[in-house]
């Protein structure tokens, strides 16, 4: 019997292909070197848990964007995706970008074209529970913007 | 005798539907058991019929609704084996229960120094509270070692005992992780030799096995009303009539007091001293006919319905490649927690909710178990009276299919 056929409803909503493609091969798993943004953070509710550190090139504009954790696969997709997407954007539009995905798992009406394939997440906003899993990687990200804003270039 | 499963089946009309296309199988028992109609329509003739306040007014429906509210309080008694109704005290879950036993007794009795023991297998429910009081009163906890099959270390608890000053000890008679029964009635003479009270957690266990508090011989026993068939915001506290008297009450205001006079006041006896307001007396009712349900089933059969069911289980999920079981086979209550190799608890989750099956995933609250076991979450299937055979395999069959979807290679 065909998954399509035992799944009738749920699971083609929540697990588009390129969300289970990022979940069976994560892009840029790892550490960077001389991080700006370091940071952990860990979802009591499931026990997930995510560092996202984050590299600035010589132009300014975000080099890389590394991550590791662990977590089921739409926490550990989503950070992959966002892994990729942020790079060369410059700290404040990857703050805007981060904003644009928190909208479009509120269900805010808008335009999210510019987020690509993290659209592929939209699926997520209509299982409420598993919006903590797809944006785990993205508070941690903005937490880490944030506390680099503050001054402390070096991250904990 | 075996249950006649396809007839108490019929007792249960949430079990009826159809979710996402399949037929519901309902395995996270352990977190709330679904009702049969006979308890949900003893609030319906409750409101409808006899809705008033107990303990007071001499009108037709406050006797009515009084006889009934004590009237379950003597059921749950009998359930458990308690030499009096008078004390069994209803509270609104199991949580209540062991911050009673914690507010009432523990934060007036303990000292600086003196001990708690409690342990890592403990639902945060019997773990947190003693925190609490270990913080107000500068007494200490500590915890039992588990040896790694997740089972309390018995030479440990030993040791603990024999570092002396233990005042109280806290753990739960089942696992609500590990499904595991802890050796109860031995644990409580040892703690009591040692000159400590015993508060025992047995929400995963009154639901599931004939009890007897005598035989147990606890001070305080906890238990929960919406795993066994009742209402939600319904659980008891049982103690030991001496120790009931003793402790003071969490809640004061109406009905928990014999005389008030601008000067003070002297409380009720036990159990009114802990049931301070109006209680929740539809819900208790309904828990009383809950009681009825499973009294008429055979608390006996009950448990060896679900030890067959668990026995199955444990024979089926053990044969899929990849999956761990955590826990001892045996002895234990009916549930069963295990992983998945390479797919998280909650994708698990989602592919068994598209087939209509549902189980909890998560840390069951009991984190520190979690950490022990060096998994951030378990999924847990948990069974009950009207469970099957066949639907486990039914959750055998879709985590086949969960495998198969998020391409699980061995």
């Amino acid at each position: 019997m065909s998954l399509e056929a035992q799944h009738p409803v749920n699971l083609n909503a929540l697990y588009q292909e390129v969300i289970l493609d990022h979940f069976k091969r994560p892009r840029n798993k790892g550490t960077v070197e001389n991080p700006v943004v370091k940071k952990h953070l860990h979802n009591p509710t499931c026990g997930d848990d995510v560092e996202v550190q984050v590299s600035i090139g010589p132009d300014g504009r975000i080099d890389q964007v590394k991550w590791q954790g662990r977590g089921c696969s739409i926490s550990m997709a989503s950070a992959s995706m966002m892994s990729q997407a942020l790079r060369g954007k410059t700290l404040e539009e990857a703050k805007a970008f981060i904003q644009s995905f928190f909208a479009m798992m509120k269900s805010e009406p808008g335009d999210y074209r510019s987020l690509g394939e993290i659209q592929a997440l939209q699926g997520v906003s209509k299982f409420p529970v598993r919006i903590k899993c797809a944006t785990l990687a993205w508070h941690c990200l903005e937490e880490g913007l944030k506390e680099q804003g503050g001054g402390s270039a070096s991250g904990s | 005798m075996a249950l006649d499963v396809a007839r108490i089946r019929q007792d249960f009309p949430i079990l009826q539907q159809q979710i996402n296309g399949h037929p519901l199988v309902y395995l996270d028992n352990a977190a709330t058991t679904q009702k049969p109609r006979q308890v949900i329509q003893a609030l319906v003739d409750y409101y409808e019929q006899y809705n008033a306040n107990v303990h007071r007014g001499i009108h037709a429906l406050a006797e009515r609704a009084t006889e009934a509210y004590e009237g379950a309080r003597a059921k749950v008694a009998r359930l458990i084996g308690s030499p009096s109704p008078d004390q069994v005290v209803f509270t609104r879950n199991g949580t209540e229960g062991l911050n009673m036993v914690a507010y009432g007794w523990a934060r007036r009795r303990l000292k600086p120094g003196d001990v708690i023991i409690c342990s890592a297998l403990e639902h945060h429910s019997n773990l947190v509270p003693w925190q609490q009081t270990a913080r107000e009163t500068g007494a200490v906890v500590k915890y039992i070692d588990l040896l790694p099959d997740g089972t309390l270390n018995q030479e440990s608890y030993d040791r603990l005992l024999d570092e002396g000053n233990v005042k109280l000890v806290a753990f739960s008679v089942a696992s609500n992780v590990l499904g595991t029964i802890n050796p109860v009635t031995e644990m409580v003479a040892k703690a009591h030799r040692a000159g400590a009270k015993v508060v025992l957690d047995a929400v995963q266990a009154v639901p599931h096995m004939p009890v007897d508090v005598k035989e147990w011989d606890a001070d305080w026993i906890v238990a929960s009303g919406h795993k066994m068939l009742g209402p939600t915001g319904t659980g008891f506290l049982w103690g030991k009539m001496d120790l009931l008297e003793e402790m003071e009450p969490t809640y004061f205001g109406g009905s928990m007091i014999s005389e008030v006079h601008l000067s003070g006041a002297k409380w009720a006896k036990v159990p009114a001293k802990f049931e301070a307001g109006t209680p929740n007396i539809a819900d208790v009712i309904a828990l009383g006919v809950a009681v009825d349900y499973l009294t008429e089933l055979g608390m006996e059969n009950v448990h060896e319905h679900e030890k067959a069911l668990t026995e199955y289980a444990w024979e089926r999920l053990s044969s899929v490649e990849g999956v761990r079981l955590f826990g001892p086979r045996e002895p234990r209550t009916g549930l069963i927690s295990f992983d998945v190799d390479g797919i998280h608890p909650h994708d698990l989750s989602a592919v068994l909710n598209a087939e209509g099956i549902a189980i909890r995933v998560g840390h069951h609250c009991a984190q520190p178990l979690m950490e022990f076991l060096d998994v951030p979450a378990t999924n847990r299937a948990s069974f009950y009276i009207y469970n099957t055979p066949q639907e486990i395999d039914r959750l055998v069959e879709a985590l086949y299919h969960a495998k198969e979807f998020f391409g699980y290679v061995a």
